[in-house]
Formats: structure tokens, sequence, C-alpha cells
């Protein structure tokens, strides 16, 4: 069950990087270019974006309704509903990040592979404050035979 | 393409293409779920790469930031997406295309902020 859910995961990824180079979305200077409303407005990432949203909207509820997805026993979906504090602070620094750099995670790890020290710098910095979320936070990992790894569906 | 790769994954495999929780999967690696994540993360650049080979080596990746501004916005997105549980793949298109109301204010927020960033970098300062 492992392998083909790797070769699944490799795929998709490949597919979604692909979109991302295709469109723009991975130059920070036209993302720049598209938040900056007041300017010279570059609106053509809105079509990515909506691009996307008008396959997914209907893809979603077409595979949610199927019951199971092909690869795995279940769907694993977040459970977490109403608005808190962590989304909307969370959320908030995320815009100032993105909006000073031009970079959201995607877009950042996809062009790893152009070797720019401006991009590994970021990932770097991004995988740094993600480790701080998680020291803060007090995630830990979770090892083979501990109690939560046996009770993870996945 | 995004789309297309964003449903495939949920069809085959179950899971929301969120990025940031993907790599954040990663940082805190819980036993027997790394391997998707690290097969994704290794197919994004891959398909990057792939275009770059087919459009004659060029794909524009333009960083108009100055060094301190990339590692504090490094920084700041991603510490702030692993707080706010997602990002512009994970609220903005996983979130949205399941008319998620959490994702469509944490969509609100990230773009609203990240306009008033760039308003601010480039026409007040």
């Amino acid at each position: 069950m492992a392998i083909p859910r790797i070769l699944a995961a490799l795929g998709c990824g490949f597919v979604f990087g692909l979109g991302l180079a295709i469109s723009g979305m991975m130059n920070p200077a036209k993302v720049i270019g598209f938040l900056d409303v007041a300017g010279n407005w570059d609106p053509t990432l809105a079509f990515v974006m909506g691009g996307a949203l008008l396959v997914t909207v209907p893809a979603y509820r077409l595979i949610l309704g199927r019951g199971n997805p092909a690869l795995a026993s279940g769907f694993s979906l977040p459970t977490r509903t109403g608005l808190d504090t962590p989304l909307i602070l969370g959320s908030a620094l995320f815009g100032v990040g993105w909006g000073l750099v031009g970079f959201c995670p995607g877009p950042a790890v996809a062009a790893v592979v152009t070797g720019l020290p401006a991009v590994l710098g970021f990932v770097a910095a991004m995988l740094a404050g993600m480790a701080l979320h998680a020291w803060i936070s007090g995630e830990r990992p979770v090892r083979k035979g501990s109690s939560d790894a046996a009770s993870d569906p996945r | 393409m995004i789309g297309l790769g964003v449903a495939l994954m949920l069809l085959l495999n179950g899971s929301l293409a969120g990025i940031s929780g993907i790599v954040g999967g990663l940082v805190t690696p819980k036993a027997g779920d790394t391997g998707w994540r690290a097969a994704f993360l290794v197919g994004l650049p891959l398909g990057a790469l792939a275009y770059i080979l087919v459009a004659g080596g060029h794909a524009p990746v333009d960083v108009l930031a100055s060094p301190p501004a990339i590692l504090v916005g490094g920084l700041l997105v991603g510490f702030g997406t692993r707080m706010g549980s997602g990002c512009t793949s994970g609220h903005g298109l996983c979130g949205l295309a399941r008319l998620s109301s959490r994702s469509v204010v944490a969509t609100a927020v990230f773009f609203g902020v990240a306009m008033v960033t760039v308003f601010l970098a480039r026409h007040v300062f």
C-alpha cells in the first residue's frame, strides 16, 4: 500500500510544480505585481487561482462523495471548525512574509530547483519558522511503536 | 494543472495538498507518515524542472527582496502558516474547495495583509 501512495504523491507534486512554473506563481516578482493593487497591478495570477478553484471545487465535491480515496483507507481532513486567534494571527503573519518576499510555501519549494541563494535562504528560514512554531506549541516527533503512531489511521 | 494536482491527491491518497501542512509534517515527523510527504515535496521541484527543460532553460524566479527581508519573510511564512494551519494551497485551494469557513477567513486575511504589506513596502517606505 505504501509504494503506490508514495508514487501518487510524487506524481501529484510533479503536476502541481509544473503548474506553478507555467503559471508564473513561482516568480516572486510576478506575485508581488499581483499583490500590488495600488501600483501597476498585474491581475493574471487571479486567473491561476480561479482556474485551479474551477477544478478543485467540483472535483472535491465528487471525490468526497465517493466515500473513500483510491489508495488509502480514508480521507484525512481537518476536523477543526470555528474561528480562533491562531488561525487569524497566523494567517496575518503569513501575509506579511508573503508580501515582503512574494514566496508562499509551494512556489518556494518548487523554486529550490533553480538553486538561487535567495530561494534556498528563504526555504531555510521558512523551515526554521515552522520548527520554532512546533517547539513553542510543544509538538514532538512520534516514533514507531508509540501510542500516537499506533492510533494514526494513516 | 495546479487544480489537477490538488484533486488527484484527494482522489488517490485522501489527503489535502496544502504545502505548509505537508512540510510541517516533516518538521515534526510521525512514523509511517513521512514517505508520501517527502515524495510530494520532491515532485514539486521536479515539475518545475520539467518546465524549465521544456521551455528552454528559462523560468523566471526574480527575488526582489533584500537578504534580511528574505530571512524575516521566510520565518514569518513558516511560523504563520503553521500557526494559521495553512497557506495559499491549503486554505486558498483545498479549504475554499471544501467551502470551509476557517479557510475563507484565513484566505481573506493573508491576501489582505499581503496586499497591505506590498503597499507599505512599495509606496510608503
